[in-house]
């Protein structure tokens, strides 16, 4: 410290009274708690991930890639020579891509009739939305299934199944975000475009969309990253169609070859870097502003 | 009077409101208000919250319709248009700037819409006429209050609207820049020559600003005229009160000669200027401004010819420096309150008897039937 109160003057004896005092050990540790608990907390959240990375260069010893055997790189060469599990892959996007698109146009339009507008069946339907992220997967998934059972017959159920199922349920996240983001807007700048001279058409596209755009945008993502790895309601609704969740999981019973960890690692990838590209985008963003 | 501006639309004509009102469901917000604001003028709806000003404004720009009445400006009605298609702008409360865009394309917004193609020019002119040409490329958020008021009020003016709506739009600043700001609003307008209207609950920034001002009460308008109107000869207990303060006492008529009128007030004969007074028999109310008011320890002290009310006693004295405020208690337990200018004079301790005194030209009458306290809350609720 280095301001001096009166009741503790210098030392008489003219020794440096600012001498750096030693930490105790406790103090050492205080200041480094917060560092070690983070440290341990990220080696718990990526250490599943490490693994499947580090599984992915072994040589399985047999058909299941569990046990450490030896380096290669046979699964990272051919990704795709169990033809069977790119297939489901390609399926996997399929839906994945099709159910994000239509329900992040259907869910945006919900969120704002929801935040627009006050009309009688309102909460009715704000429950209703809120239903397929309450109720048990599997209960949904049985009853879709016997809904199509009934309907079109085991034998058309396959892509177009699993897609409705999982615009289903993406419609309920979709909302809840984009609602959000939308009633987060402050409605006097659509009255200041309209004030400005723009139609409400012009309106919608200059000024509503741009704001809540973000919204929209995170929705989509988390849409496409639910029915991605969606498992219970599709096995239920996907008729001989088989999705990648669902490969893995009958995997475990067949053969669990390593290709299956260089997906995973290379879907881990392919999210870091789009996170990585977005984080400098945006900081070459905001450093040109300055 | 009529100009071509650069858009080539026709500019000129007053703006008339004609007997508008609005309602929600059972509360009037506006109630029949009548009104013409010449074009070119300064114009404050001055008011308490709640008192109509803001619907008012609303409805002028076409983002809320009135339930009865029209809106025409020059010679066109306009109360059926949309906003879009009004030669009308405002600058909102909260500037209402858009985030997503930087400056430039914020002001250059208004003329984008209207197909205008070459907005460069424009934009950078009003840019500087609001000292901010340097800002063009930041967004909204990296701005301070002030500055962003200022882009507001240049993403309004560069339409060269008709009328500009200003909605209390100095009410986010601090006291400091809130002056600051209210001389350059008024430069501009002078140096731009568009009509004002400005809505706002800050009596002093109306009368700093204001070539008219209508004080709002209740959605219709108590008193209308130019600043200085309003403080001398307010109409109504409501506008004493409200516009500045006042020290109103009840008083009854007791005869008039020679344009003089005298009233008995606390026992006591005092003056009135019959002009200045808006009823001049029976009961009326006596009201005086604090600073015309002053006090001495002697009646001897008194010139003659002024009114004297004797018997008060100083019960707080606030040296403020320019100026010393009393509140002196009168034997009837009514409090006046007296501004003194600092000029030497020596200071009266509370518990003081003294003498109050003005001129009674000073003074003017108001209808005693009204309530004495009207709009003596709305201003302390209003600054709060």
């Amino acid at each position: 410290m280095a301001t001096q109160t009166i009741s503790a003057p210098a030392p008489a004896d003219g020794s440096a009274p600012l001498k750096v005092r030693r930490k105790s050990p406790l103090a050492w540790a205080k200041q480094h708690v917060l560092l070690a608990v983070t440290f341990v907390v990220f080696v718990f959240m990526l250490l599943p991930n490490a693994v499947i990375l580090w599984m992915s260069f072994n040589q399985p010893d047999g058909k299941f890639n569990y046990t450490w055997n030896k380096f290669s790189l046979d699964a990272w060469k051919n990704p795709c020579s169990n033809s069977t599990m790119c297939h489901s892959i390609g399926l996997s996007l399929e839906i994945g891509v099709v159910a994000t698109i239509i329900a992040t146009i259907l869910g945006t339009m919900i969120s704002f009739a929801m935040v627009r507008h006050r009309f009688k069946a309102r909460s009715g339907i704000n429950a209703l939305l809120f239903l397929p992220m309450a109720a048990p997967e599997v209960v949904m998934g049985a009853t879709l299934a016997a809904l199509f059972f009934n309907t079109i017959g085991p034998g058309a159920m396959g892509f177009w199944t699993i897609t409705i199922a999982h615009v289903m349920f993406c419609i309920s996240y979709v909302v809840v975000t984009v609602k959000s983001r939308l009633a987060g807007m402050d409605p006097t700048l659509e009255r200041a475009a309209e004030d400005l001279y723009a139609t409400p058409t012009q309106t919608f596209m200059k000024v509503t969309l741009p704001l809540v755009a973000p919204g929209i945008g995170a929705a989509a993502l988390l849409a496409f990253a639910i029915s991605i790895d969606d498992y219970i309601i599709t096995v239920f609704t996907a008729g001989n169609s088989e999705t990648f969740p669902m490969y893995i999981f009958g995997s475990v019973q067949r053969a669990y070859p390593a290709q299956i960890d260089v997906i995973g690692s290379l879907m881990l990838l392919g999210t870091m870097t789009v996170i990585a590209v977005s984080q400098i985008l945006n900081q070459m963003r905001t450093s040109r502003k300055k | 009077m009529s100009s071509h501006d650069v858009l080539g639309r026709t500019e000129g004509g007053d703006l008339r409101l004609v007997g508008l009102t609005k309602r929600y469901g059972s509360f009037t917000a506006v109630d029949d208000l009548s009104l013409t604001i010449p074009q070119g003028s300064f114009f404050a709806l001055l008011g308490a919250s709640g008192c109509g000003k803001t619907t008012t404004l609303r409805m002028i720009s076409g983002l809320e319709d009135p339930t009865i009445g029209q809106i025409h400006l020059g010679d066109q009605e306009v109360t059926d248009l949309k906003p879009y298609r009004r030669p009308v702008n405002t600058v909102f409360q909260n500037y209402a700037l858009f985030p997503h865009l930087d400056i430039y394309e914020n002001v250059a917004f208004g003329l984008r819409r209207r197909g205008v193609k070459d907005v460069k020019t424009a934009v950078v002119d009003m840019l500087n006429l609001v000292e901010l040409g340097h800002l063009a490329k930041r967004k909204p958020t990296q701005l301070s209050g002030g500055q962003q008021q200022r882009i507001a009020l240049a993403r309004a003016l560069i339409n060269q609207p008709q009328v500009l709506l200003l909605d209390e739009p100095l009410g986010a600043l601090d006291l400091k820049l809130r002056r600051q700001m209210q001389i350059e609003l008024k430069r501009i307008q002078t140096e731009v020559g568009l009509t004002f209207v400005h809505v706002t609950h800050d009596q002093e920034e109306a009368m700093t600003m204001a070539d008219t001002i209508a004080v709002m009460n209740h959605g219709r308008i108590e008193q209308l005229g130019s600043p200085a109107e309003l403080y001398e000869n307010p109409a109504t207990t409501f506008v004493a009160n409200f516009l500045g303060q006042s020290n109103l006492i009840q008083a009854a008529v007791e005869g008039e000669t020679d344009g003089v009128v005298t009233v008995s007030a606390h026992g006591q004969q005092l003056k009135l200027d019959a002009k200045r007074c808006r009823s001049t028999s029976g009961k009326i109310i006596l009201g005086v401004r604090p600073e015309k008011v002053q006090i001495a320890t002697d009646r001897a002290d008194v010139p003659a010819g002024f009114n004297a009310l004797t018997g008060g006693k100083v019960v707080d004295t606030s040296f403020i420096g320019v100026s010393t405020q009393y509140l002196v208690q009168m034997p009837s337990g009514e409090e006046l309150s007296v501004f003194e200018q600092n000029t030497g004079r020596t200071i009266q301790r509370p518990g003081t008897e003294v003498v109050v005194y003005w001129d009674p030209s000073q003074g003017f009458g108001l209808e005693g039937t009204q309530d004495i306290e009207a709009g003596a809350d709305a201003d302390e609720e209003a600054a709060a």
